[in-house]
């Protein structure tokens, strides 16, 4: 029994709810229809501007028939020793990169969690956190052979400085997000302030660490398969090579090993971060 | 005295005053119930003399210390003197009972110490000892979120008496709890205060539960103590000079009833 029901005896609840309707979307019913009308005009007009030459496409796909038919059968064998060179070599700069990445990454992300770290400490870790991810990785690459020559150390130092965003950022989003009267019962013990970050701070954290750590290695072999396009190393740069020699079936075996360990890393990351909720 | 509060304030950033000018004294071995509405500045009281809030002026003094002109080092030392418990508990969650039990002891040990979990013996046997007092020993090992909230909020008492305390500082122990555990709540830490001759500091909204437990009340309104007297002293003018006008005849002194009424209940 509510107050309204008590208030007005002869209220219709049916009449009431007839008239009922959801809220809509967009408050306004003027402004919902011009959106909707103006949708549609720019889509009709947008439709009309594109010009289609159905000859030329149809050419290219017959070139892309016969550009793929290339591929098969993939050819494992007769550069089996580069294709595996490179994946070892993708696979060092991953793991190098990752944990390098990862050990750098806390001290910024400490830094760029405003509960943890005063506004100047704060604003220059984001500040890091920011050029580390506002370069797409291939640029930083360009940057990084420019300074180191070609080579898997230049794409591990790639993939370390990336890792660095990435990792900063979202820790620093988690810690920002802990409960914080867990962290001020470890304060009110007397504890110091690293004791609140092992405490405190750290078991809050911890799965995602570990959950984002081996996404970011994941991650971070994709990305290495593409470096080499730029000279920074690992299984791209056989890639690239095998397609500069037109080998398009060694580049097929290339591409089908890259599947492979891809999937393998994201199966198991996904298991990693399942087993540590 | 124990504690000595004099002249506290606290004004906050965004330009709420939460206290005016707080005079308090608690003796030694003094269990002190603190009431009052919500945001009469009940918890920034009791966090400004542990300063996890820093008091805008005023000092307080623990055992003759002033807490109020302490560096960090030395604030950390005397924070050990007086232990803390939260209204939803504040446990470190995903960490073990034992482990939280153990946090307790964080201002005694060092940094490495603590991280790789070597606390002294005695430590651990007393962590045992007290988990045990309050009938967790078996529950050492679970995690601490797989507990209940009255077990949550008994393994909160055992870590904040692991820190050796003076002083209780007790934040509304029983608002998340039902009304039986509330009372078991309130009177495990009473008697441990007996047992151990600390005094506490406790906040809480429950008019009849701070006047079954504790034999001193404080009234706080709007930042201001506006009663100080023996819980008998409390009565339905007090409570609306604390509170604002409202029919106070059925809260006062009902606290034993309202447990056997609920008490089969829950």
């Amino acid at each position: 029994m509510n107050a309204a029901t008590l208030d007005a005896p002869d209220f219709d609840a049916k009449a009431a709810a007839r008239a009922w309707r959801p809220p809509p979307l967009i408050a306004s019913a003027w402004l919902r229809y011009a959106i909707y009308l103006g949708a549609l005009v720019y889509a009709v007009i947008a439709i009309g501007t594109i010009e289609v030459n159905w000859t030329r496409a149809a050419e290219g796909l017959e070139r892309a028939g016969r550009f793929l038919g290339g591929f098969f059968p993939p050819d494992f064998t007769s550069k089996g020793d580069d294709i595996l060179e490179g994946l070892l070599e993708s696979l060092t700069m991953t793991v190098v990169a990752t944990a390098l990445g990862l050990i750098l990454s806390i001290p910024v992300a400490l830094g760029a969690s405003r509960n943890l770290a005063p506004l100047p400490v704060y604003l220059a870790c984001r500040a890091i956190i920011a050029v580390s991810r506002t370069f797409q990785e291939i640029i930083i690459a360009i940057v990084f052979v420019a300074m180191l020559g070609f080579g898997p150390l230049a794409g591990t130092m790639t993939l370390a400085f990336a890792t660095i965003g990435f990792m900063a950022k979202l820790i620093a989003e988690d810690i920002e997000d802990i409960e914080a009267a867990q962290a001020e019962a470890v304060r009110a013990t007397g504890g110091s302030w690293f004791q609140l970050l092992a405490w405190g701070v750290l078991p809050q954290v911890k799965p995602r660490l570990i959950g984002l750590s081996a996404y970011r290695l994941d991650i971070n072999f994709r990305e290495s398969a593409v470096l080499g396009l730029v000279g920074a190393g690992g299984i791209g740069d056989t890639l690239n090579t095998s397609f500069d020699r037109y080998e398009f079936d060694t580049a097929a075996a290339v591409l089908i090993v890259i599947i492979v360990i891809v999937l393998a890393c994201e199966y198991s990351s996904g298991w990693i971060r399942r087993k540590v909720q | 005295m124990l504690l000595r509060i004099q002249g506290l304030s606290k004004r906050y950033p965004t330009g709420d005053v939460a206290l005016t000018a707080v005079d308090l004294e608690v003796p030694a071995g003094q269990v002190m119930a603190l009431i009052g509405p919500s945001g009469a500045g009940k918890s920034t009281l009791i966090r400004c003399v542990n300063r996890l809030v820093e008091p805008t002026s005023g000092t307080v003094q623990l055992d003759g210390v002033e807490i109020t002109s302490l560096g960090t080092t030395a604030l950390r030392r005397a924070r050990r003197r007086m232990g803390m418990i939260f209204q939803e508990y504040a446990l470190v969650e995903r960490l073990t009972v034992m482990e939280n039990v153990l946090s307790g002891r964080l201002g005694y040990v060092g940094f490495w110490s603590s991280w790789f979990r070597r606390f002294p013996n005695a430590d651990i046997e007393e962590a045992f000892r007290l988990l045990d007092r309050v009938g967790l020993a078996h529950m050492a090992d679970k995690r601490a979120d797989t507990l209940s909230g009255g077990q949550r909020q008994r393994v909160g008492i055992v870590r904040a008496l692991m820190q050796d305390p003076q002083l209780l500082l007790v934040d509304e122990p029983t608002a998340s709890l039902d009304p039986k555990t509330s009372r078991q709540i309130m009177r495990l830490i009473v008697e441990l205060c007996g047992e151990r001759g600390l005094a506490a500091i406790i906040n809480i909204h429950d008019v009849a539960l701070a006047q079954q437990f504790a034999k001193r009340i404080v009234g706080l309104r709007a930042g201001r103590i506006v009663f100080d007297d023996q819980a008998e002293a409390l009565g339905g003018g007090q409570l609306t000079v604390i509170y604002g006008e409202e029919d106070w005849s059925q809260t006062i002194g009902r606290a034993e009833e309202e447990a056997e009424a609920t008490g089969t209940l829950a």
